[in-house]
């Protein structure tokens, strides 16, 4: 589904992704973790086509196609979700408004009719249920003033929402409670099938004891350098990075 | 991909009688002001003898007076002896036979903006036989506002049937002398509208200068008077969404507005005139004086305006809150794109006793559009609990544009309470980029930003006229971003 060949890429002058190679099949969980600054967001960011990260090397398919050729937006209507790890507030634009425009643009590309009102909203209130959020986020603006936990559940709506086949979240587990990990687990965990693939950024092992991961990968230094199954994670919570740095530089 | 820092309409002088329309030959006088051409406009229009002598004390005024350099505004200075005060109609022979031989590029917006065909070639300035389904429509319009009692018709015709009324009230709310462009167009004034609205009664439906079609060419110094007699109530539409032909680059109008006690009017305008090219080339100059006057107790006068045209807007829809309770609003929503220029605002005058303002300012600037915002409140020394709250909120698209706010108060009364609040925000990138994430088009997504940065001027438009102009902004904006 998409398939990562040493990627390269830069910010300005400064060189983040060195090489990164990644592959990812329908119906997987990858889990990516590695130190702050050590390009995970980059390599999100780059996968959803962010003009400010500049692709100096080598090639990014998806679902066949060459990813890098197309526009963010039509990434997002061929299945991309990017939870970003810091949503961005929109005054003034209705979080409801967003999320129909979201839904209309996907199913206008898919050849589909735009979604009834009533529909929509019967939807959209159900899936707030199971991720306990109140409908009358749907009224606010985009993110405005909502608080760290609520951004993040606001990110999943809109993934359960648009029902994409390659999710990418981005540290969606950070600065939630208890009970908001556990929504925020399951509206993933509701979204897993065989069709579909998930990639979760995170730094914590408690939320891969919720969403088990098919894979788990180390990212340092804009490379992946190492690779296993769960038990890997287990491994970097007791032991920290250091040694993979060591084994990968050996 | 683009990224933040790249980003970012003769004067047809035509009598409406009876639902039918007749052009008056007249010659175009030649370009130059001086009291002769004053007289000669008057004459054309068989105006009575009080009102040439009205006109030609404007006139004089006018020659006293100097051109305002205060604004936040630059054009080339304008050649008032190289335009033609009086022009006469362009005859059918050189308008445009039909919609073929319009310029593509205003069917387009049209199209956009979802005029229907028969709208389109009026706004066109297609030759009048091929418009006629407007006429039935506003002969049924003017019986019903006939039964209630409303007088609506155009100026010249007011001067003509009601002379008592125009005569009352004319000029008693802009003075001749107000300003240097007021004073000129009582100089010269060539059309426009007059209401009057009788005692008690509700107008029966919204009046909208797009019912009266001999308006569609009022030329460039139009002028409007309101009346509304005690506890009436009436909602006027000026404009049009879609952009008119127009071959006058100077317009300079004025409208007037009268509420007398326990009476509303609501003045809701829709400003879409020729803004020019992208480099500023061939746009409209529009200065205009507009002002209300809530002459009676508890009366309420209310301006909702939404601009996107002209090249230069000079504008500053005021009210003069004189009777005692007595309700000023100003709700604006003003767009400047590419090469534009806005100077506007409000004034509100609070002379009565516990009179109240709202200012609700939204202004968006994009391309190298420099936009400015001038606001004053006044409270008189008698107007004991006078109340203003005043937003003034800017949004900016790209890097080169820019926003200016310039606040007056002065407050004359102690029990004075006003509050003043002003925003400035820019679209960023990332948000551009959350919203294409999740597959929106980034024109459709600053369209979204936009219009939800709008919405609280946009709720006291009339509903229909609330759809056009959402639809106007996004046209507006086409190609600010990317
Ligand atoms: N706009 C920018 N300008 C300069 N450097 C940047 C910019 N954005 C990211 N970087 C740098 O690129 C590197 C990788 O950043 P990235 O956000 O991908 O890290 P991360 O792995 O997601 O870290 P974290 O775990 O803290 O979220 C960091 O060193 C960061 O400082
Ligand atoms: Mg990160």
């Amino acid at each position: 589904m998409l398939e990562i060949n040493n990627l390269k890429s830069r910010i300005g002058d400064t060189e983040i992704l060195r090489g990164l190679s990644l592959s990812v099949n329908p119906g997987e969980v990858h889990a990516i973790m590695g130190p702050n600054g050590s390009g995970k967001s980059t390599l999100a960011q780059v996968v959803a086509g962010h003009q400010d990260y500049e692709v100096t090397g080598g090639s990014v398919t998806y679902k066949g196609q060459d990813l890098l050729e197309l526009e963010p937006e039509e990434r997002a209507r061929e299945g991309i979700f990017l939870g970003f790890q810091y949503p961005v507030e929109i005054p003034g634009v209705n979080n409801a408004y967003l999320l129909k425009a979201a839904l209309n643009a996907k199913r206008k590309h898919a050849g589909l009719d735009e979604i009834d009102a009533f529909e929509f909203l019967k939807t959209a209130r159900e899936k707030m249920a199971t991720l306990d959020m109140d409908p009358k986020f749907l009224n606010r603006g985009v993110n405005e003033g909502f608080s760290g936990g609520e951004k993040k559940r606001n990110e999943i709506l809109q993934m359960a929402m648009l029902e994409p086949e390659l999710a990418i979240l981005d540290e969606t587990d950070s600065g939630l409670d208890i009970d908001a990990l556990k929504a925020v687990a399951n509206g993933v965990n509701s979204l897993r099938n065989p069709d579909r693939a998930i990639v979760l950024v995170t730094h914590y092992q408690r939320l891969l004891d919720y969403i088990e991961p098919d894979f788990v990968h180390v990212l340092s230094e804009g490379q992946i350098i190492k690779s296993g199954d769960k038990s890997l994670a287990l491994e970097l919570e007791e032991k920290g990075y250091d040694w993979v740095r060591e084994a990968a530089s050996a | 991909m683009a990224t933040e820092s790249e980003n970012l309409e003769s004067l047809v002088n035509r009598r409406y009688e009876h639902g039918f329309v007749t052009e008056i030959e007249t010659e175009t006088l030649p370009p130059g002001l001086n009291e002769g051409v004053v007289r000669a406009i008057s004459a054309r229009k068989n105006e009575p003898e009080w009102l040439l002598e009205w006109r030609l004390q404007a006139y004089r005024q006018w020659l006293e007076m100097e051109e305002p350099e205060w604004a936040h505004l630059h054009y080339p200075k304008i050649e008032y002896d190289e335009i033609s005060y009086f022009s006469a109609p362009k005859s059918d022979d050189d308008r445009p036979k039909s919609l073929d031989e319009v310029d593509p590029k205003l069917l387009e917006t049209y199209d956009k903006l979802g005029i229907p065909l028969h709208e389109r070639a009026r706004l066109a300035g297609v030759a009048v036989d091929a418009v006629f389904d407007s006429v039935s429509v506003a002969t049924t319009f003017k019986e019903k506002l006939s039964d209630a009692g409303v007088i609506f018709c155009s100026f010249s015709e007011a001067v003509i049937e009601h002379p008592e009324l125009v005569r009352k009230y004319l000029g008693t709310v802009v003075p001749r002398r107000d300003n240097y462009f007021a004073a000129l167009n009582s100089a010269v004034f060539s059309d426009g509208s007059f209401v009057y609205i009788p005692k008690g009664v509700r107008c029966p439906m919204e009046l909208s200068t797009y019912f009266r079609i001999n308006a569609a060419n009022t030329g460039q110094f139009e002028r409007t008077l309101i009346i509304a007699e005690e506890g009436s109530h009436v909602s006027y539409l000026e404009g049009c969404t879609a952009p008119m032909r127009d071959e006058n680059q100077l317009h300079a109008a004025i409208v007037e507005l009268i509420a007398l006690d326990d009476a509303e009017i609501k003045y809701s305008t829709v400003q879409n005139w020729y803004p020019g090219d992208e480099n500023g080339v061939g746009g409209i100059y529009n200065f205009v004086t507009k002002r209300g006057d809530c002459r009676g107790a508890n009366s309420k006068i209310s301006w909702t305006q939404v601009e996107t045209g002209s090249a230069i807007t000079w504008k500053y829809p005021s009210c003069l809150l004189r009777g005692a309770n007595s309700v000023g609003e100003f709700y604006s929503v003003a767009v400047t794109n590419n090469m534009q220029q806005a100077d506007t605002g409000t004034k509100m005058i609070h002379i009565g006793p516990n009179t109240r303002s709202t200012i609700v300012s939204k202004g968006i600037s994009a391309g190298k559009a420099q936009q400015s915002y001038r606001g004053l409140v006044r409270v008189m020394p008698q107007a004991h609990g006078a109340r203003n709250h005043t937003q003034c909120d800017s949004l900016l698209i790209g890097k080169d544009c820019g926003a200016h706010t310039f606040p007056y108060m002065e407050i004359k009364n102690p029990s004075a309470k006003i509050e003043h609040e002003a925003t400035t925000s820019k679209i960023s990138a990332n948000q551009l980029f959350y919203c294409r994430q999740r597959g929106i088009s980034e024109e459709d997504a600053v369209n979204m930003i936009v219009n939800g940065f709008c919405k609280e001027v946009f709720k006291e438009l009339p509903m229909e006229f609330a759809v056009e102009a959402q639809a106007l902004l996004n046209v507006s904006l086409e190609g600010a971003v990317g």
